[in-house]
């Protein structure tokens, strides 16, 4: 047996989180993530919700119980050991039980992503039972009028019934809160009712601008100096409370001078299967032009993973271009987002326009700019809604849309 | 902190400890991630269950291995290491 007193090499440690759960880790080109968008219906109708814009023409098609079981045992014989099981809300699917059953019987770690709507006390036993492992509640903020009018559902009262029920269950009770312009002066209540809650583990996560959060960015972002106001409450906090509730405060990357390494590096550790059998590399992929995604449906996953063009385009760093192609730093965050990059600059293989080595960095500047601007942070919200999602489809809103190269 | 080999820990809740065949190798999995363990790590929580104390592990672990001399120390600085990073939870006697 070896000498030495190492336990081994961490391969996917949690240093933030982003993006759904997303962590920073060693490269590897073998998914150890497997991440379940099971369905886009939700109830809710978050302003921030990163799911695509034109969610509404995924939701008639959605995958069977047997074809997420199939795909559940694909992606394990690929070497996937975490399964994520997100949406929309993935508890509008009747069939999660079985998921969870199919997921443990495989020796999947299961996490189960929900805002809570539709969590009652039987399903949560038969979660128990089968085997899930982990449960992440999406609390979208403490104030019920904010919450209210950002979710645009009155859904408060029932997460804090949530709360209780995951933490008499015996789970690790783990919070995500979104925060942006209008909950982001309420740090302090957040952290305190996480508390009161008895969270171990909260998420404060900037949102990220995707989907529906792009189209209602300029309503959405705080200023930098709220974010510092944010940062300071929240040191306090932990300084005043210790570290028994462990809390991440994820910054938003508009407001950093370097990119996130988006998804861990495309194709590196995560796959991602969408409602409709999609088998993506990054949430919002699909928004890159000239790309074919395979599909559970028509591919496996093995292709899908080893051999699609789709998983292999912007795998490495052979695909750069300057600035990052030269650049000493590119281990680092491999050049960011290749959404962020089209979507705002029209050109995918560009640094992500958050560098500020990028060309276009001054489109950063112009979006925080813009947001401080108050007729257009005036604009009307446009809430996560199906009439929403098919109005955007059909070109309307077209001025909030304009300025990205393509529909969010 | 110091372990005493009188006492007893188990596998942390919330965490998972597994052989994955993909990998070969043991695995910690939890909610933010996992880590791969290498052949020592592995061979020493596998025998972490609630059950066996330290003193215990270890006298198992050098039957397993006669020609492994010496490895008293390198089993506790494991365990200390594992109960560091909160895999561990002692289990009261
Ligand atoms: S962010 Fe809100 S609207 Fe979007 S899937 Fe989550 S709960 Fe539903
Ligand atoms: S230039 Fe590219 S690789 Fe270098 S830090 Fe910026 S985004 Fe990363």
């Amino acid at each position: 047996m070896s000498k030495t007193a190492s336990l081994g090499r961490s391969e996917v440690q949690k240093e933030i989180a982003m993006n759904n759960g997303v962590a920073q880790s060693v490269t590897r080109t073998q998914p150890l993530w497997l991440l379940a968008e099971v369905t886009y219906r939700c109830p809710l109708h978050c302003a921030f919700c990163y799911n695509p814009t034109d969610y509404d023409k995924h939701t008639q098609n959605e995958l069977t119980t047997e074809q997420w079981i199939n795909a559940l045992r694909e992606a394990r014989k690929l070497g996937a050991l975490q399964l994520g099981i997100s949406g929309g809300e993935p508890l509008l699917r009747d069939d999660i039980e079985e998921i969870v059953v199919e997921a443990k019987k495989l020796g999947y770690y299961s996490n189960l992503i929900t805002s809570g709507v539709g969590l009652t006390e039987k399903r949560i036993q038969a979660f128990k039972e089968g085997g899930l492992d982990h449960i992440q509640l999406s609390m979208h903020d403490i104030t019920e009028e904010i919450n209210n009018f950002i979710t645009n559902t009155r859904t408060f009262e029932l997460k804090k019934k949530v709360a209780a029920m995951i933490k008499s269950h015996g789970y690790p009770m783990v919070l995500n809160v979104v925060i942006h312009r209008y909950n982001i002066g309420h740090v302090k209540e957040i952290l305190e009712m996480a508390e009161a809650l008895g969270a171990d583990y909260v998420e404060l996560a900037n949102t990220q601008y995707y989907g529906w959060s792009l189209i209602n960015r300029s309503q959405l972002m705080p200023t930098m100096e709220q974010l510092q106001a944010a940062e300071k409450v929240t040191n306090e906090f932990r300084e005043k409370h210790g570290n028994k509730m462990k809390i991440f405060f994820v910054v938003p990357d508009y407001y950093a001078e370097r990119p996130k390494k988006c998804m861990n590096g495309w194709g590196e550790v995560f796959m991602i299967v969408t409602a409709n059998g999609d088998v993506l590399p990054c949430h919002s992929a699909r928004v890159l032009p000239n790309m074919q995604f395979p599909n559970v449906k028509g591919d496996s996953l093995s292709y899908a993973w080893s051999e699609s063009d789709a998983f292999n385009k912007y795998r490495g760093d052979a695909w750069m271009k300057d600035p990052c192609r030269t650049c000493d730093e590119k281990e680092k965050d491999l050049g960011g987002c290749r959404c962020q990059a089209f979507m705002l600059t029209g050109d995918a293989e560009i640094a992500d326009p958050v560098c500020t080595k990028s060309p276009y960095r001054h489109l950063i500047v112009e979006a925080i700019e813009e947001a401080k601007n108050p007729v257009i942070a005036s604009q009307p919200i446009i809430f996560r809604n199906d009439k929403n999602s098919r109005a955007l489809m059909e070109g309307e809103f077209a001025d909030r849309v304009k300025p990205f190269h393509a529909l969010p | 902190m110091s372990i005493q080999l009188s006492q007893v820990f188990a596998i942390a809740p919330h965490h998972r400890f597994q052989w994955e065949e993909a990998q070969e190798c043991f695995v910690i999995l939890f909610p933010e991630g996992m880590v791969k363990l290498n052949q020592g790590a592995g061979e020493i929580l596998s025998l972490v269950n609630g059950q066996h104390s330290v003193q215990q592990i270890i006298d198992a672990l050098k039957a397993k291995f006669p020609g492994a001399d010496d490895i008293d120390g390198d089993i506790l600085a494991m365990l200390e290491l594992a109960l560091s990073k909160g895999w561990l939870s002692e289990v009261a006697q």
